[in-house]
């Protein structure tokens, strides 16, 4: 089994290529440069370099959120159009268990933060002391939610993602139970830990894990401003001033950040 | 030795998501359209009264390789006979247009197909040679759609002269903000035109934007604040509006100066053919008065049919194909650039 793997949900873009059990070869960038205008050229690298006949991949993994939207977009984009011209399926894999899934047999459970901007985390907490366990899975909640949640497990935990940092404050300050920060190269999301994460879910599930690419769906676990506003003015029986652009955009645009977080991080990934 | 393939015999596949369709299609000899799939987002949209950025890009991504194979399908070819990929790469949604670009660059990588950037601008100039294939540069166009107002004359394939520009409004958006105001919705465009057929286009006069140093651009949203402040007065004076009369009075003034900024254009720089782009060139009010000024100066007109004058990627594919024929090439690094000057892809 030969997996080609993408990672491009976050500030990392990225592929690895894993052949069983031997990680033939990982890229993977953590710089301003854009997404677009690297993944592709780091995969031709990583072809060339392996001299990987690309007929011979069977699947490609690809994280399928959450993260920031346009970077899932590029990586899903990329990952359907491999499929579609290789003709192979894709292996959708949960981005905050591939973080997770950076350690192995650690002492403590496992939780991963990723900085979901309006005050939230996704995260999930993961136990890989016997075997790799999903205790949560994975979600979009305010970091203080999952302090509780870590508290109430009563366990010691492993922090990692870009968010640990974010929230280093709120977790010093209430979280009760033992912890620690992942050192940079397990903190980060990781094209190899995609790729291994989608040999393990094959060989645990077989083809149920294998999604044709033309059907692959990103998970963005969270909707769109817009589909906040219409869930608000369907509520509200509003929907025609909706379409007339002519709803007061106050109640949830003053909740939350004035800009859409997809508009933000567009900028920083394209 | 391989068979070297004839111009005329040339497969470009393209691919459009730069706004709110998803499209792809088969396209032979720069010319002959094979396929035009388009998979329309219009319908979410207008429960929005607009296009919605972040929704655009999610549908893209959920739509892009059944349209891609429903384009290769209905053109009866597989990827294999497919001799280079043409995707818009700007102007348009950012988000958008990375949908189509990352998957065109992942087909080209996969297939080791060459593959072709093209600009939006470009592909809508460019469905008039697929609508009339004895076209040929030099000829001037204006450009019109929701998101662009160019008058352009074409010196040759991929080399233009920008003559003049809007300074605020695209025409389009112009439609799409004066149909909100009377309660038309969206999309404005076709919609003003089908209730200006009932209205009077002289009832009132609006102003003609008019700018004052180039001649040649536009200015749509002073046009367009008339509108609104008339339908203001008439509404703090407690009277009705006639609906198809403000849509045809407005329709009219928008027409009026585009048509004849176009003809001015086509005197001074002695263009005996004009053609017409873009998803306003869709508007019958504009081809048919650009239509007779063409006709009283003795100037031949183009205008492609509707389903080529809105997004599609037939002409995307016909752009590449020049574009292709020439030796051009983009990288694997090529990017999205929402903001692309004409000329630049």
């Amino acid at each position: 089994m030969k997996i080609l793997a993408i990672e491009a949900s976050a500030l990392v873009a990225g592929c690895a290529l894993l052949e069983d059990d031997v990680l033939v070869g990982e890229y993977s960038v953590q710089h301003q440069k854009t997404h677009s205008q690297t993944l592709l050229p780091m995969m031709d690298e990583l072809k060339k370099l392996t001299q990987l006949d690309l007929k011979t991949v069977d699947a490609i993994a690809v994280t399928k959120g959450p993260g920031s939207f346009t970077g899932l977009r590029i990586g899903a984009a990329t990952a359907k159009g491999l499929g579609l011209a290789l003709d192979i399926p894709v292996i959708p894999v949960p981005t905050v268990e591939a973080i997770a899934y950076n350690l192995f047999a650690a002492d403590a459970l496992i939780c991963p933060l990723m900085d979901a901007r309006r005050g939230q985390v996704y995260t999930g907490i993961y136990d890989s002391r016997n075997g790799f366990k999903t205790v949560k899975d994975q979600c979009a909640v305010p970091v203080t939610e999952i302090i509780d949640e870590l508290n109430t497990l009563g366990s010691a935990v492993i922090f990692m993602g870009d968010g640990a940092k974010v929230h280093e404050k709120t977790i010093e300050e209430s979280l009760h139970v033992p912890h620690r920060f992942a050192p940079a190269h397990l903190c980060v999301q990781r094209p190899a830990s995609v790729a291994a994460l989608a040999m393990q879910m094959y060989r645990e599930k077989g083809d149920a894990v294998l999604v044709p690419a033309d059907d692959f769906r990103l998970e963005y676990l969270r909707v769109s401003q817009a589909e906040r506003q219409r869930q608000q003015a369907q509520e509200s029986g509003m929907m025609d001033s909706l379409a007339a652009g002519t709803l007061v955009k106050d109640t949830l645009a003053a909740k939350d950040t004035a800009k859409d977080t997809a508009a933000a991080d567009g900028k920083k990934l394209v | 030795m391989a068979q070297i393939k004839e111009d005329k015999d040339i497969l470009i596949l393209g691919i459009e998501s730069s706004c709110d369709e998803t499209a792809a299609s088969v396209v032979r000899g720069g010319r002959e359209v094979l396929s035009n799939e388009i998979s329309s987002q219009i319908d979410i949209h207008t429960l929005y009264g607009g296009v919605v950025p972040e929704i655009a890009s999610r549908k893209h991504t959920e739509r892009i390789n059944q349209v891609i194979r429903a384009a290769l399908g209905a053109a009866d070819k597989t990827l294999d006979d497919i001799d280079a990929i043409a995707v818009t790469c700007g102007p348009g949604l950012v988000g958008a247009l990375l949908v189509g670009v990352s998957a065109a660059k992942a087909i080209s990588f996969a297939k080791d197909i060459p593959l072709i950037g093209v600009h939006h601008i470009e592909g809508h100039i460019s469905a008039n040679y697929i609508a009339a294939p004895d076209l040929e540069p030099p000829f001037l166009c204006l450009v019109v759609s929701g998101g662009h107002t160019h008058l352009v004359i074409v010196k040759d394939y991929g080399e233009y002269e920008i003559l003049g520009r809007t300074q605020d409004d695209a025409a389009g958006e112009a439609f799409d903000k004066v149909a909100r105001a009377i309660g038309l919705g969206y999309p404005g465009g076709p919609k003003i035109d089908r209730a200006s057929r009932e209205g009077n286009p002289d009832a009132m006069h609006f102003p003609r934007g008019h700018v004052g140093n180039a001649k040649y651009d536009f200015s749509f949203s002073g046009m367009k604040s008339a509108v609104l402040n008339y339908l203001n007065s008439e509404k703090m004076q407690g009277r009705a509006v006639n609906v198809p009369d403000v849509a045809a009075s407005f329709q009219q003034s928008v027409v009026e100066v585009l048509v004849s900024h176009t003809m001015d254009a086509a005197a001074e720089y002695h263009c005996d053919k004009v053609a017409l782009a873009g998803g306003v060139a869709a508007n019958s009010a504009l081809r048919k008065t650009m239509e007779e000024a063409c006709r009283k100066t003795g100037r031949t007109f183009y205008c492609p049919p509707p389903v080529l004058c809105t997004d599609n990627a037939a002409m995307i594919a016909c752009a590449g194909y020049y574009d292709y024929i020439r030796g051009i090439r983009s990288g694997l690094d090529l990017n999205a650039m929402p903001n692309l000057p004409l000329g630049q892809a």
